[in-house]
């Protein structure tokens, strides 16, 4: 029965003398507040279908998103694309964890540790791996490594990997030099003033691990490694917030060293700026997905996922954003300009490549991340 | 009804809407974070609801907290004191310009139109070893090599000056336009200079005005957020940095909600001090 003819019959039962007229006031009044009350949220569950949220790290690798991937798949579905930014996958999920579920959708989440995170509180997704043919084309190992966490299912797609290795100033810090001292240039006395670094607590402890000669994945000196990480603040101009500012203070020459992430080191040298580029020994590799949240549209979100992963659009999009997809080489022809790309493996195998271990660096995030932080302000 | 109850409740029906607004924005949100101060945060990221007064604990007793706090009242007092010295001549000159008054406080707004975040990334073009103070250092041949001017505590006090001076110069200007220039001229008619007028007549009656763009200038820098992030260097924290990295980072928000109701509290004892000796009044007409 629709609302009208509701209403018909109230009338009617009103007209009648059924109903006086206080009773047929009052219900008319409730359908009102309840049609109204019901509306917006009628509206918005009704416009989630139509479009899609999509969150990012900005800059030129938002900018290769919109252009190679949201343009040409909002032209192709009609489904829009609504893309937003972030700092980091810290920052991220807060922002979700003040949410609706359904308000956030999709995020390019960096890290398997962040999947992990992510899937323990809850936010992980089911995908229908059915509905993302494209997949196929994904190096295996960059797929495998999730299904543990989620219990064999995927909430994700891999989609580009990177590394966060040493960027420096050819025109101050030569080659030679940053191959004898490696991480622990970021130590070095000489430069003061014109070293920086991310102000993520894992990269600074995985490098102060490389600077103490331990494996980043099982230190087991913390002591000598916030000392370290004591010693780099103290010779350091800045903690870098986002790529942006990465690429401003090196072009800028406020720095001539600091660790940076592949693909915004590569933009600046496309720049033309004479920046080198360097993964130590045991440098942080990372591979980055796109984790579709719980409560999202699924249907639309495979969807795009699949668009994404198209290798057109996928070659085209890594090219924008400097960062090598997780397309298979061995499977997918990736031109010329991937091959060039910093921490590309033409193998596929990603062996070359340390990754971050979920549990260590999950299992100590709350201890870590607040230590850090004493110890960014001086203690 | 009578005539009287209704005028009795006229006050209030116009008001409703402010109240209600500020009831559900303000108080309702405010209740949120102190019950989520009580709560825990698990090693996952998960709270724990419930009455715990560790995040209390931690916020009240760990000089870590306690450090910061100073210096982030430490670096709103210097704030406002520049603010001060430096905008009273300006809003002094804006109250006493017959001419131009119109202009002059144009002029003053112009910053209002320009984001602060863009306002305060300016600096780094000024500033910065290539912007445009060290290129022209460099051009006049007064130095070598670029100076390291940026991402310290100065450029942050700089960045706040930058940000809060209208603050400071409106409320002033406020005062000393209000003042009888009568008043004025019968000290300085009774053999007063005009040193000792402004020092005994213009400065006294313009104190309110002072007292009230400090207040805003005070409690605004002890606030901030994004100069410290843009303009400071390692170690120039503060306590809204703080809650931001408490929330944000940690994804702490139970800690984060203490932290940044201790925040509260102390610039609110700080506004209940002002208002105890100099009454809300005259920080309402400054900002008016």
């Amino acid at each position: 029965m629709d609302s009208t003819k509701r209403y018909e019959r109230l009338r009617e039962r009103y007209l009648n003398g059924d109903l006086d007229r206080r009773v047929f006031l009052g219900l008319i009044g409730a359908a009102g507040l309840a049609y109204g009350v019901r509306t917006p949220f009628v509206r918005e569950a009704r416009a989630a279908a139509s479009e899609v949220r999509f969150d990012g790290w900005g800059g030129v690798v938002s900018e290769a998103f919109r252009e190679y991937a949201f343009d040409p798949y909002t032209e192709k579905t009609g489904v829009k694309v609504v893309d937003g930014t972030f700092g980091g996958g810290d920052e991220y999920l807060s922002r979700v964890k003040a949410s609706q579920p359904g308000g956030y959708n999709i995020a390019h989440l960096s890290g398997v540790f962040d999947y992990a995170r992510y899937a323990g509180l809850g936010l992980a997704s089911e995908l229908n791996e059915d509905n993302i043919p494209n997949l196929k084309y994904v190096i295996p190992k960059l797929v495998d490594v999730f299904r543990p966490i989620t219990g064999g299912k995927i909430s994700c797609v891999p989609y580009d990997y990177g590394t966060t290795g040493l960027a420096f100033n050819r025109k101050h810090i030569s080659e030679d030099e940053m191959k004898e001292k490696g991480a622990k240039i970021l130590l070095d006395e000489t430069y003061k003033g014109k070293i920086a670094g991310w102000s993520d607590w894992r990269t600074r402890i995985w490098y102060a691990s490389l600077q103490t000669g331990q494996d980043p994945n099982n230190a087991t000196d913390m002591d000598a490694i916030w000392e370290a990480i004591r010693t780099h603040r103290d010779l350091s101009l800045k903690y870098w917030t986002s790529g942006a500012e990465l690429m401003s203070l090196l072009a800028e020459e406020e720095i001539y060293v600091t660790e940076g992430w592949s693909g915004r080191i590569y933009a600046l040298q496309e720049q033309g700026h004479d920046i080198g580029y360097m993964d130590p020994p045991n440098g942080f590799g990372w591979q980055e997905c796109l984790f579709v949240l719980k409560g999202s549209p699924m249907p639309e979100c495979e969807e795009l996922l699949n668009f994404m992963l198209a290798p057109e659009t996928s070659i085209a999009v890594a090219e924008g954003q400097n960062y090598p997809p997780a397309l298979d080489p061995q499977k997918v022809d990736l031109g010329k300009k991937i091959p060039t790309l910093p921490a590309f493996d033409p193998t596929g195998t990603l062996a070359g490549l340390t990754f971050a271990d979920p549990e260590y660096w999950n299992g100590h995030e709350a201890e870590w991340s607040k230590e850090f932080g004493r110890i960014q302000k001086g203690y | 009804m009578g005539v009287e109850a209704r005028e009795a409740r006229q006050p209030w029906i116009l008001l409703s809407p402010a109240l209600v607004a500020i009831t559900l924005l303000l108080f309702v949100p405010l209740g949120f974070i102190l019950v989520y101060s009580f709560w825990l945060r698990t090693a996952t990221g998960a709270d724990v609801a419930g009455f715990h007064l560790d995040n209390w604990a931690e916020a009240l007793t760990d000089r870590f907290y306690r450090d910061i706090l100073l210096n982030t009242l430490k670096i709103a007092a210097i704030t406002t004191v520049v603010c001060a010295v430096a905008g009273y001549p300006a809003a002094y000159f804006i109250a006493r310009s017959n001419r131009n008054k119109g202009f002059l406080l144009l002029l003053l707004m112009l910053p209002f139109w320009v984001s602060y975040i863009i306002r305060t990334m300016s600096w780094i073009n000024i500033l910065g070893v290539s912007g445009a103070l060290n290129s022209l250092l460099l051009w006049m041949g007064l130095i070598d090599e670029p100076l390291a001017m940026l991402y310290n505590e100065a450029t942050v006090i700089l960045g706040l000056v930058h940000f809060l001076m209208p603050f400071m110069i409106l409320n002033v200007f406020v005062s000393v336009d209000g003042i009888d220039q009568n008043l004025e001229s019968a000290a300085n008619s009774l053999g007063a200079t005009r040193v000792q007028t402004f020092i005994s007549v213009t400065l006294p009656l313009s104190l309110p005005g002072l007292a009230a763009g400090g207040l805003l200038c005070f409690v605004l820098a002890a606030g901030t957020y994004i100069t410290p992030l843009v303009l400071g260097g390692p170690r120039d924290a503060m306590f809204a940095n703080l809650v931001f990295e408490a929330i944000i980072t940690q994804l702490n928000w139970p800690l984060g909600s203490a932290l940044s109701l201790m925040l509260l509290a102390v610039l609110g004892a700080l506004v209940l001090v002002y208002n105890h000796f100099l009454g809300m009044a005259q920080l309402m007409k400054g900002m008016g």
